[in-house]
């Protein structure tokens, strides 16, 4: 296995006037969880495409596992285990035979195919299920059947875009923890896409942010966060009014606040210390019930981002 | 290539018809070529088999079958937004193309085949003349050969239609208006000709020229050649790029 899995460079890729992806340069390290992160439209889905070879691009090239997407695609898909934007389940044939047909796909042995069919339907709670019409399931269900085809033929890759979509809270916490454990086991590579922040910060070693086809972010979730600003603190009570508010943004230790979720978000200069500031809103008529202390979370960095390209 | 067409055809036999709320539509489809192979071996007898009567049914049968089956495989496919996992494997385009196009053909022209079964074996219980009646060897041969051709065309041409159709519907209802208007034509054509007596000499003498064989042999002939054409074309066109793009 190439110490790299993926080389993106300066990847472009056009739609007619449309620019879907403008000039991309990425490297994705082998054997971590990588996140890939903008809002709709921003070109994710097409960065997938034209990672497995499906899409063209316009310009620049991507190399995967050590192959060029364009001139050798199906060298990577034969590597390569990927769960879309649609689960790409067939609704008309049993969850079986929907791994089956991609277990002959892949060229599986049939003992080998049936086994690992059995052990990955096993896990994801289905087997007793299997010979049910997939159609007949929930979308969670499929999602996990989905998930299983991706890995059946143990690929050294995994595309996944918005693996835990549609999924209920412990379905979703089942999918993050085989995504850990296949990265740090298994030593797979996992490129995800996803719109929940916090089961980004919480399995990525790296993401990169996405806006309008360009990269305006990559890095360890932390070193984005430590990027985004300084400490902020948080302050749950009663009474937080406009005065207040001027009150605390004429302070020199204070970078800004503002009232979030009928909270009170204060960010500060490195080094700032809360106490004064809690006084200062006593004094001034809060009822403070709550204070605590912390970095922007990687939702809050996200926003930010965007907000910057407007 | 050839496991891997396997493969998809293995697919493509559990999956056939079996599309919620399209099982009665193929039932309904079947009920026409079905009619064709009861209500004529009933009506002619022996000339069923022995006069070129049963040809009708070589055509319509698979382009009813053929031209229901290959658009739920292919824009269907697109539709149920399975086709982006199915080009994200290792399967070659030429794999998936021609495992869909060989199942359908094989699933149309095997019910064709066995309509005219059906049709013989009605003619012979039916009107039973003492000996057991056969289609003559020219029939037989132009019923196995053209059924066969206008599967292929068929599929061919739903290829090109459902890829840039948006459903399997549309699809099909292209795929029918287009196949079925050269055949109303024609048979438009022939009562124009046949509507005056000049009309009617002129047809009976140009048959009186040509043998059954050789019109026969005309019709396969240009069937090969546009089978080839289509197919050619579907092959040119199906690649992943193409069908991710649009």
């Amino acid at each position: 296995m190439t110490e790299t899995a993926m080389r993106i460079q300066d990847l472009t890729r056009d739609f007619g006037t449309v620019q879907a992806l403008d000039g991309l340069s990425l490297e994705v390290p082998s054997g971590i969880i990588f996140g890939f992160l903008g809002p709709n439209g921003a070109g994710k889905t097409t960065t997938i495409n034209l990672l497995l070879g499906l899409l063209e691009p316009t310009a620049g090239w991507a190399e995967v596992l050590g192959f060029d997407t364009h001139t050798q695609a199906d060298e990577v898909r034969t590597r390569t285990g990927a769960l879309l934007e649609h689960s790409g389940i067939y609704e008309q044939l049993t969850a079986e035979d929907n791994l089956e047909f991609y277990g002959r796909v892949w060229r599986m042995a049939a003992i080998e195919r049936q086994g690992r069919i059995k052990e990955l339907l096993t896990h994801m709670g289905l087997w007793e299920r299997r010979r049910e019409r997939a159609g007949n399931w929930s979308k969670g269900m499929q999602q996990k059947l989905a998930l299983a085809r991706a890995l059946l033929h143990r690929p050294e890759l995994l595309l996944l875009d918005e693996p835990t979509a549609g999924l209920d809270v412990p379905s979703a916490a089942a999918v993050r923890d085989d995504l850990e454990a296949l990265a740090a086991r298994e030593g797979v590579t996992v490129f995800l896409t996803t719109h929940n922040m916090a089961e980004a910060e919480r399995l990525c070693s790296q993401v990169a942010v996405i806006r309008e086809g360009r990269l305006v972010a990559v890095g360890h979730p932390d070193e984005l966060r430590a990027r985004a600003g300084g400490p902020r603190v948080e302050i749950i009570g009663r009474g937080f009014n406009d005065d207040v508010l001027t009150l605390l943004r004429g302070r020199p230790e204070v970078v800004g606040a503002g009232l979030e979720n009928e909270h009170l978000a204060i960010d500060l200069r490195e080094g700032a210390d809360t106490a004064p500031l809690v006084g200062l809103m006593v004094g001034a008529g809060v009822r403070v019930e709550e204070v605590r202390r912390g970095k922007a979370s990687l939702e809050e960095v996200f926003l930010t981002l965007m907000e910057e390209g407007r | 290539m050839v496991s891997d067409t396997l493969t998809v055809m293995w697919k493509e036999r559990k999956a056939l018809f079996r599309v919620r709320g399209r099982r009665a539509q193929a039932l309904l489809t079947l009920f026409s070529p079905a009619l064709l192979a009861v209500y004529f071996p009933l009506q002619e007898g022996a000339e069923w088999v022995e006069s070129p009567l049963s040809l009708l049914l070589a055509f319509v049968a698979p382009l009813i079958l053929v031209g229901l089956a290959i658009p739920d495989s292919f824009a269907g496919e697109k539709e149920r937004h399975t086709l982006p996992t199915l080009l994200a494997s290792r399967l070659p385009d030429r794999a998936i193309l021609f495992g869909k196009i060989i199942a359908c053909v094989a699933a149309g022209w095997g019910v064709t085949l066995g309509l005219l079964t059906l049709s013989l074996a009605i003619v012979n219980l039916v009107h039973w003349e003492g000996h057991v009646l056969l289609y003559t060897p020219a029939i037989l041969l132009g019923d196995l050969s053209i059924s066969l051709l206008v599967a292929m065309l068929t599929a061919a041409a739903g290829v090109l239609f459902s890829m840039r159709a948006a459903t399997a519907h549309e699809a099909q209802q292209t795929l029918m208006a287009v196949l079925l208007i050269p055949l109303l034509i024609l048979q438009f054509g022939s009562l124009f000709i046949l509507r005056s007596e000049s009309g009617r000499s002129r047809m009976s003498e140009a048959l009186r020229t040509v043998s059954l064989e050789q019109v026969l042999l005309a019709i396969v002939a240009v069937l090969l050649v546009l089978d080839a054409v289509l197919l050619a074309a579907a092959a040119m066109r199906f690649r992943r790029a193409r069908l991710i793009a649009d």
